[in-house]
């Protein structure tokens, strides 16, 4: 009994107005929306509220109707193109071919069906260009087939009657007069609940909407609130928000800052100096050639001014590193030229921000020295799902005297830990610029294997001698970024980032590892 | 990525069955486990390490790595009397230099001299800068005739039967008609004389760094005794090569010999020389780098793991580099020996006790506040390339032609944008099927030509902001008050002053001007910029440079 009460007093208006014209006899929605004096929309919405509550049950019929197309409403309203030149020919009793679309006042298309319709159906005869009537008044005057048929529309195709099959082909075969439609048929009926609860006083004082006139007034006091049904489904709504590539980027920014990085920026169009030279890349290096790198079309670039003490010398010192020379190192034994380092490009990876950091603490002499960097990166590659032309690394140096190998691995951790990676592999790998060199490996929980995540090492002597001055441990990390976002947020193809589906981007869920 | 596929039934007569534990320890060597299969074990070399690109010469590590195998040593024989090569002064110009060796007592099968043909060919692609900077020939020592030369002929007059092929071919017919020659022709390109080897019988046994001849430089079952020649630009490079290759030999159990090489000055060298080479380094510096404390004794253990020798000299600690390492450059390489010989997955990771303070960019912070208050008033924020098309920066900016273009582009995108809203345009006219309003925003780089020289590189980057909002009713107020409410949350002055911009709507278009400096656009985009785009509501769209506001 009381639970009655609780339904009786979770209605809705809606609801409340459908259920007295409701019995237990099956009724379509269209007989319901008639009698309830409301839109069908309100009809349908009301059976789907008074279904969840129990009080009606449904039943639904798929069946295929046919209905008037875009331009079927529109002769229905007017006339058939064929009607219009068969008016106009009982008019003036013979009209030439090419006048047709300007006397009917038709298309190209419409003349010319309403010519072969008339046609077909022996109403006309064409002479010399000019098209006569032959058809009686008699038969001017009676509607023709299709016309009959527009008009019944719509009606189910299974109740297709035979002298309406003919219409229904030809109409069919031309564009957009006529459509099928998948038509859901609902109907309804009482439950037993629901025919205990339609007995009921449906007449309520419950409110709907509370009002700052009620409140004012206090008159809501003494009444009741109609019930809500809170676990009904309520309409989508998308908010505003970050790209979702950039609130992975802040957090992970975030996580170098609170260990105490500070942020570099930079150009990403540099020189090739810069971006492989600095970095002990030898000039003949597979990295460089064009397939892997893109360089600026007809551009030379600057290369850092030479000074008189060669020991200071950026070039003479990256030549020398190169050549053979710096620290004992034997170097890579082949001319360093300084027209290639000249060449200008987009950075291939954000090392070279940690090449130019060097560069200035050398001067500035602030060290130790933490500084990170999350920037976007260039590779002259064909797009696959694990490979995009642009793509993210983070980068990250310490400088620092007492640096060493177990620092770097300690921070990597660190990092992976709070980007959501619990295991981690630390496998030997080999790059120019760092020596011991390692990579990051994690355990792909789908593909049951090690996916790599990131690049790390120690800058060799050949770096830090041209770069710093001297030679001082510096670790180094740059691991590609969106390969690490990715598992968060379930992305499998690295084309998915920054494809900006709108749809997608409403619908992705935000950052919080 | 130089990938060594391995026979596995092979490999593990050399080094024991491949379990789990055997192909973890491959990798924590520095050589990462591709696949293993039934059949095969491929794995990854990298470029510092060409040594390995033999079967022999990586089991050997295998078996170092693990305690079975001792640092290496090599016993080289003296030339005989005629082991020599001359070297003709015409080859300067083409291909300067060779090194050569000869190995005997050796023993091939079906798989030894496929695994020869693998080595070869891995060698000359990665190493060798698919043979750009090295060719390397092995031939049966008994079809040939010391004493050898190293010379050129003319490509219309060096004539001989090519490796596989059907008929005898000048050198110039072979560039076009034999694979090879086909495929490595380039290198020959423009050379007026083509470098051969030719011995005492006059006979043409190659012809680098294209081919072998199919008589003289083919190995077969019957091969016991080899010739090895490698020749290209770098004496070194060439040296360290044959090194390798013989290692290669020496493990098959092959004698080697050394040869005399007679350059056209009248110099001489032997080859090749498998002495290891000494380097002198502080076990303190080791120690200090990696983080660890390994005495002496732990050192040298770990060394010998990694094939190096140690030697203690009057208290100097001194390495042994083997012949055939071409990577150890300096001390700090040793550093990544030990380190991998100790095992990488046996370091502690440590955070040390610095104390350092963090600073964000400021250009960064402030483009956050401005991401998060246009996200906040329900702006969608986009994340496009920085590499577009022509076509597409024509859609609306249809006279310009200072187009910033990369080099053979991969992508159909070859251009670096020189607006940002370009890319809304056309992320607006993909997106015809999502729900509107669509209001999106972005921030990023956009690209101009310097014409001040101020730049390295010849090109300015500056930082830009674009706003857009496409609806049905869509209209200047609705961007108008975005804007407002964004520089009241910076707390900048802005004004608009009316303007004449094409990509707009006239009369609904305005700069925007900060401190009487003009800093971008607000408008109403044009009917005719949006039919190019093929986008079917109205649009309202503004783009800032944002370099006055982070700074």
């Amino acid at each position: 009994m009381a639970d009655e009460q609780l339904i009786i007093e979770s209605l809705s208006p809606i609801e409340r107005k459908t259920i007295p014209v409701l019995s237990e006899d099956s009724q379509t929605v269209g007989e319901v929306t008639k009698k309830s004096d409301q839109d069908k929309t309100t009809t349908l919405r009301a059976i789907e509220y008074l279904k969840t509550k129990e009080l009606v049950e449904t039943d639904t019929k798929e069946k295929k109707v046919i209905d008037l197309g875009i331009l079927g409403v529109n002769y229905l309203k007017k006339q058939l193109p064929e009607r219009a030149l068969l008016d106009k020919l009982s008019e003036k009793k013979s009209i030439l071919i090419g006048e047709i679309k300007n006397v009917c006042n038709l298309n190209d298309n419409e003349a010319k069906i309403a010519l072969g319709t008339l046609k077909r159906k022996a109403l006309i005869e064409i002479k010399q260009g000019k098209i006569h009537l032959s058809a009686k008044s008699s038969e001017i005057a009676k509607k023709m087939l299709e016309e009959l048929f527009l008009e019944k529309l719509p009606i189910d195709l299974e109740a297709l009657e035979p002298q309406d099959k003919l219409a229904f082909q030809n109409l069919k075969s031309r564009k957009e007069i006529i459509q099928i439609v998948d038509e859901k048929k609902i109907s309804v009926k009482l439950t037993e609940l629901g025919k205990k609860i339609s007995k009921k006083n449906l007449d309520s004082n419950l409110i709907e909407q509370l009002t700052p006139k009620m409140i004012k007034q206090s008159a809501w006091k003494g009444k009741k609130f109609r019930r809500y049904d809170i676990t009904s489904p309520v309409p989508r709504v998308y908010g505003g928000k970050r790209h979702f590539t950039n609130q992975a980027i802040d957090h992970a920014k975030s996580i170098w800052l609170e260990m105490g990085f500070k942020e570099m920026t930079g150009n990403l169009v540099e020189t090739g100096f810069w971006v492989f030279d600095t970095l002990f890349t030898a000039q003949d290096h597979p990295v460089r050639e064009m397939q892997d790198t893109f360089y600026i079309e007809g551009l030379t670039g600057k290369l850092p001014e030479k000074c008189k003490n060669k020991e200071e010398c950026v070039i003479f010192k990256t030549k020398q590193s190169h050549e053979g020379g710096v620290d004992g190192s034997k170097g890579w034994q082949a001319e360093w030229n300084e027209e290639d380092a000249k060449r200008v490009l987009l950075r291939t990876h954000t090392t070279c921000l940690s090449a130019r950091k060097l560069r200035e603490l050398r001067d500035t002499k602030e060290f130790p020295a933490k500084y990170f960097a999350i920037g976007k990166c260039f590779r002259n590659e064909t797009v696959d799902w694990s490979h995009g032309f642009e793509f993210n690394q983070t980068e990250g140096i310490v400088v620092d005297e007492n640096a060493n190998f177990r620092q770097l691995i300690g921070y990597l951790t660190q990092f992976f830990k709070k980007m959501g990676y619990e295991k981690i592999r630390i496998r030997p790998a080999y790059f120019a610029y760092t020596e011991p060199s390692l990579e990051m490996d994690v355990f792909h929980p789908v593909h049951k294997k090690w996916v790599e995540l990131g690049a790390a090492g120690m800058f060799r002597p050949e770096v830090t001698i041209p770069m710093f001055g001297k030679h001082i441990p510096v670790l180094a990390w740059g691991p590609g970024f969106d390969r690490i976002m990715t598992q968060f947020f379930g992305i499998n193809d690295l084309r998915e980032l920054y494809k900006n589906d709108i749809t997608k981007l409403r619908e992705m869920k935000s950052w919080r590892e | 990525m130089t990938i060594l596929t391995l026979n596995r039934k092979e490999l593990e007569k050399k080094v024991g069955k491949i379990t789990s534990e055997v192909e973890d320890k491959i990798t924590m060597m520095g050589t990462p486990i591709e696949e293993v299969t039934d059949d095969e074990v491929s794995v990854e070399v990298f470029p510092n390490r060409p040594d390995l690109l033999s079967l022999q010469n990586f089991a050997r590590a295998v078996n170092q790595i693990r305690g079975r195998t001792k640092v290496a040593s090599f016993k080289i024989n003296k030339p005989e009397k005629d082991y020599f090569v001359t070297v003709d002064k015409s080859v300067k110009g083409v291909r300067p230099f060779t090194a050569c060796a000869v190995v005997r007592g050796l023993k091939f099968d079906d798989e030894k001299i496929k695994s020869v043909i693998d080595m070869q060919e891995k060698l000359h692609g990665s190493y060798g800068r698919n043979r750009r900077k090295l060719a390397l020939g092995i031939y049966p020592l008994e079809e040939i005739t010391f004493p050898l030369k190293y010379t050129t002929g003319k490509p219309d007059e060096i004539k001989f039967l090519a490796l596989e092929a059907k008929r005898e071919m000048t050198g110039r017919q072979i560039l076009s008609q034999h694979p090879t020659g086909r495929e490595y022709g380039h290198l020959l390109k423009g050379c007026d004389l083509f470098p051969i080897y030719q011995d005492s019988a006059g006979e043409i046994l190659s012809m680098p760094p294209i081919t072998n001849s199919h008589k003289t430089g083919k190995i077969t079952e019957k091969t016991k005794e080899i010739f090895i020649e490698c020749s290209g630009f770098s004496k070194e490079y060439l040296r360290k090569t044959i090194k390798i290759v013989v290692s290669t030999f020496a493990e098959m159990g092959g004698k080697i010999y050394a040869m005399q090489v007679k350059d056209a000055k009248g110099g001489n060298f032997t080859s090749p020389n498998m002495d290891s080479e000494e380097m002198q380094f502080d076990i303190k510096n080791i120690n200090k780098n990696l983080g660890i404390e390994l005495n002496e004794k732990e050192i040298k253990k770990n060394l010998e793991k990694m094939g190096i020798g140690y030697e203690n000299k009057k208290g100097k600690s001194i390495a042994l580099i083997p012949a055939y390492r071409t990577d150890i450059l300096h001390w700090i390489d040793l550093v990544e020996e030990v380190a991998i010989a100790y095992g990488y997955d046996n370091f502690e990771p440590e955070i040390p006790e610095i104390s350092t303070i963090a600073e964000e960019d400021p250009a960064a912070k402030t483009k956050r506040v401005i991401g998060n208050a246009l996200a906040g008033l329900g702006l969608l924020e986009t994340s496009s390339f920085h590499l577009t098309t022509k076509k597409n920066i024509k859609r609306m900016h249809f006279d310009y032609n200072d187009f910033i273009e990369v080099e053979d582009s991969k992508t159909e995108r070859d251009v670096l944008r020189m607006d940002m809203l370009t890319n809304l345009l056309q992320i607006f006219s993909e997106n015809s099927n999502s729900q509107y309003p669509q209001k999106i925003f972005e921030m990023g780089k956009v690209f101009s030509k310097d014409t001040e020289n101020k730049t390295e590189t010849g090109i300015k980057e500056s930082e830009s902001l674009a706003i857009a909002l496409a609806d049905e009713k869509t209209n200047f107020t609705d961007l108008k008050m975005i804007l407002d409410y964004l520089f009241k949350m910076l707390d900048i002055e802005y004004t608009l002053e009316n303007a004449e911009n094409n990509n707009y709507i006239a009369g609904r278009v305005g700069k925007i001007l900060v401190d009487g400096k003009e800093i971008g656009f607000i408008g109403e985009v044009a009917p005719r910029v949006m039919s190019n785009w093929k986008i079917k509501v109205p649009i309202a769209a503004l783009e800032i440079d944002l370099g006055q506001l982070l700074n």
